[in-house]
């Protein structure tokens, strides 16, 4: 008898699990113009959403794809979602699947293996994996996706090197490591296109995020003379240590975020909807075919904040200009003669870049004071 | 020189803090690990009720509160339950850090009111700010920071002048002599594991609510595990803490200026030195003849009467 019951209930709990489950499905599918969404996104984030800087980035462009693609797309998504622990991330991809997603974003370098393991596995072929930033991609449902700062690196150093009278400008980066390296090496050409005699002086912190950290180092640049400064690590301290000195500019990165008033230059930012919005529309029709996207400032996945009015006119036109140029596709960052600092040869006369001549920049150019061992 | 010794001083605060916060719990003879977790209490608490009062001392007693109440939670569970010190230190720093990413998430981003950032600005001390060298290192500084100054001279003062101070070390020297000789163990192990939280909490909100005006999580970052190693390197002397702490804060800054410098330095070099030192310190202390350098005879030990 007890054991009849026992399993009655048993059954009844299974079946309310999976009646719910169906439930908010439809309920939510609805919702909105009454057509029912055909893509359910699921977003791994490795950050809050409303953190200023790059996982607000990544929410606010699949917040506009949502808008833009109206009623054919509902998002989900979970966020502080560790990228250094394969089972965090596999766990978070799966219960997105298990809420009905059929697209995966991972949002962070760190879930790459453990998308791939899912994409590959055989039992989730109807879902599609997006991943920012890795490597790794397969011939029907796994995709990798990033984009060419180094465009909005080269137009803020040219912003940078306009308003800094003595040509000292700060960089306060994270770990001399290729990604961070090519913002660096870019932010200097640009600021050399305004100022052939700038000097960039680098720290690398050690930490991809540590407020304190960042904005002793930003002090630290202050008192070496930099007049604008500039970062790549998570939080917005620099801009702080800007504000605090009074008189020293900052440049935002990841996220359109002001935290220095007036003295915000502008920023190199992920204007993530350029992906998605096309992405999701290949998807949807049916034409989606995984590839390693590296987007730039034609697409508009990379983009900079409106320009401060304290950038001089003339130098805010041949911004406007070399962007128009980016968009167009005829100006090239690195193109050469660019020689590293050290003397050695990134690029000869004549030469550019392409994108895995980029990938494997492992200094700092001609300009650059930076120590990186 | 003297503005980065200056830097070096505003890096080592928030040690300072959660170093005396430690050092009176250990005195006590309980072993806190828990800073980390009560930092961020402090840090996150401080930072909400400077939001939404913009009112300065709201956002101490906020910060204080928080960090003692952390505290609180661990005198119980280790006192009163006598739970094992390590474990539930440990847990409190991980209740402590997913409590200050929980209750900060809407704040992400915000900024403390300018009414509380104005109030905790810089400003110099007449005369003693104008000292040469001394001057612009020390005493032009923000009010945490002097507050920090008068803490350590305090609990020197209260550690090594007052019967009460030398009641403490009774307790944490061996509990059940001092419990014999009449002292109320459990009242001062109340009280020294409290106010040692709420310096904890102090620690936590300067970094919240001077350094980095913008909530973000995790604003701590491990600073809260260099207070722990420091009390052992300065050998649970809150004199010689002061001076610890704007140590190992300089260490934390030295490979940057190194490198504005020019200098060919990694800052992971010098982020290591601060646990390698501490290390060097035990080993040395283990060998030493003097009790002081050891810590208190019981610390860690849990106490029961009738074992005795």
């Amino acid at each position: 008898m007890k054991k009849t019951l026992a399993i009655l209930l048993v059954l009844v709990l299974g079946m309310t699990v999976l009646f719910t489950g169906c439930g908010s499905g439809s309920d939510e599918a609805a919702g909105g113009d009454g057509t029912e969404p055909t893509l359910k996104v699921g977003y791994i984030f490795i950050g809050a959403i409303n953190d200023g800087g790059f996982t607000q980035s990544m929410y606010e462009g699949a917040m506009k794809a949502e808008e833009e693609l109206g009623g054919q797309i509902e998002t989900k998504y979970i966020e502080n979602v560790s990228d250094g622990d394969i089972s965090a991330s596999t766990d978070a991809a799966m219960n997105l699947i298990d809420q009905g997603c059929n697209v995966i974003v991972g949002c962070s370098y760190g879930y790459m293996d453990a998308l791939e393991a899912l994409a590959n596995s055989g039992d989730y072929d109807d879902v599609t994996f997006l991943h920012f930033s890795g490597n790794k991609m397969n011939d029907t449902n796994f995709d990798n996706w990033f984009g060419s700062m180094e465009q909005a690196r080269y137009l803020t150093g040219m912003a940078a090197a306009s308003v800094a009278k003595n040509g000292v400008l700060g960089y306060v980066a994270a770990h001399p490591y290729t990604e961070v390296q090519i913002g660096i090496n870019a932010f200097t050409l640009g600021a050399q296109a305004v100022n052939p005699d700038v000097e960039v002086k680098v720290v690398y912190i050690g930490t991809w995020g540590d407020a304190e950290i960042e904005k002793t180092a930003a002090e630290q640049l202050i008192q070496a003379g930099a007049e604008v400064v500039c970062y790549h690590a998570d939080s917005t301290a620099t801009q702080v240590a800007a504000a605090e000195a009074g008189d020293v500019y900052a440049i935002g990165w990841n996220y359109p975020q002001n935290d220095c008033g007036d003295l915000y230059l502008t920023a190199a930012y992920w204007n993530t909807a350029a992906y998605f919005i096309p992405t999701f529309q290949s998807i949807m029709d049916g034409t989606f075919k995984p590839q390693s996207y590296y987007g730039t400032m034609a697409d508009g996945l990379i983009a900079i904040d409106e320009l401060s009015d304290a950038i001089p006119d003339d130098v805010k036109a041949k911004i406007e200009d070399t962007k128009a140029k980016m968009e167009a596709g005829e100006f090239e960052v690195f193109t050469g003669p660019i020689k590293y600092n050290d003397g050695s040869v990134l690029c000869e006369e004549g030469q550019t870049l392409d994108r895995a001549g980029i990938w494997s920049i492992n200094k700092e150019v001609e300009g650059v004071t930076a120590i990186s061992k | 020189m003297a503005t980065f010794l200056a830097s070096c001083v505003v890096a080592g605060i928030p040690l300072l803090f959660a170093t005396i916060g430690e050092l009176l719990t250990e005195k006590a003879g309980n072993l806190n690990l828990g800073v980390e977790g009560m930092m961020l209490m402090g840090a996150a608490l401080g930072f909400i009720t400077a939001y939404n009062t913009s009112n300065p001392g709201l956002t101490l007693l906020a910060a204080v509160l928080a960090g003692a109440g952390g505290a609180l939670i661990y005198a119980i569970v280790t006192v009163t339950l006598r739970a094992n010190n390590v474990v539930t230190g440990l847990t409190l720093t991980i209740f402590g850090t997913g409590f200050s990413k929980f209750i900060g998430q809407p704040y992400l981003g915000s900024s403390v009111p300018a009414e509380v950032s104005a109030f905790f600005a810089r400003r110099a001390i007449p005369v003693l700010g104008d000292i040469p060298f001394i001057g612009p290192i020390f005493f032009r500084q923000d009010l945490f920071t002097y507050f920090a100054y008068i803490v350590c001279i305090l609990s020197a003062v209260y550690l090594y002048k007052t019967q009460m101070g030398l009641n403490l070390k009774a307790v944490g020297e061996n509990t059940a002599a001092a419990d014999a000789s009449g002292i109320n163990i459990t009242l001062y192990k109340y009280i020294h594991i409290i106010v040692g939280g709420a310096l904890c909490g102090l620690g936590g909100a300067y970094l919240s609510i001077v350094r980095i005006p913008i909530w973000q999580e995790d604003v701590v970052n491990g600073r809260g595990w260099i207070a722990v190693a420091l009390v052992i390197f300065v050998a649970w002397n809150p004199i010689k803490a002061f001076f610890g702490s704007i140590l190992f804060g300089g260490l934390s800054i030295l490979g940057m200026k190194l490198q504005v410098l020019g200098l060919d330095f990694s800052q992971y070099l010098f982020d290591m030195i601060p646990y390698v030192a501490t290390i060097i310190i035990v080993v040395f202390a283990t060998h030493k003849k003097s009790r002081e350098a050891q810590g208190p005879g019981d610390l860690g030990n849990n106490y029961f009467r009738e074992e005795r």
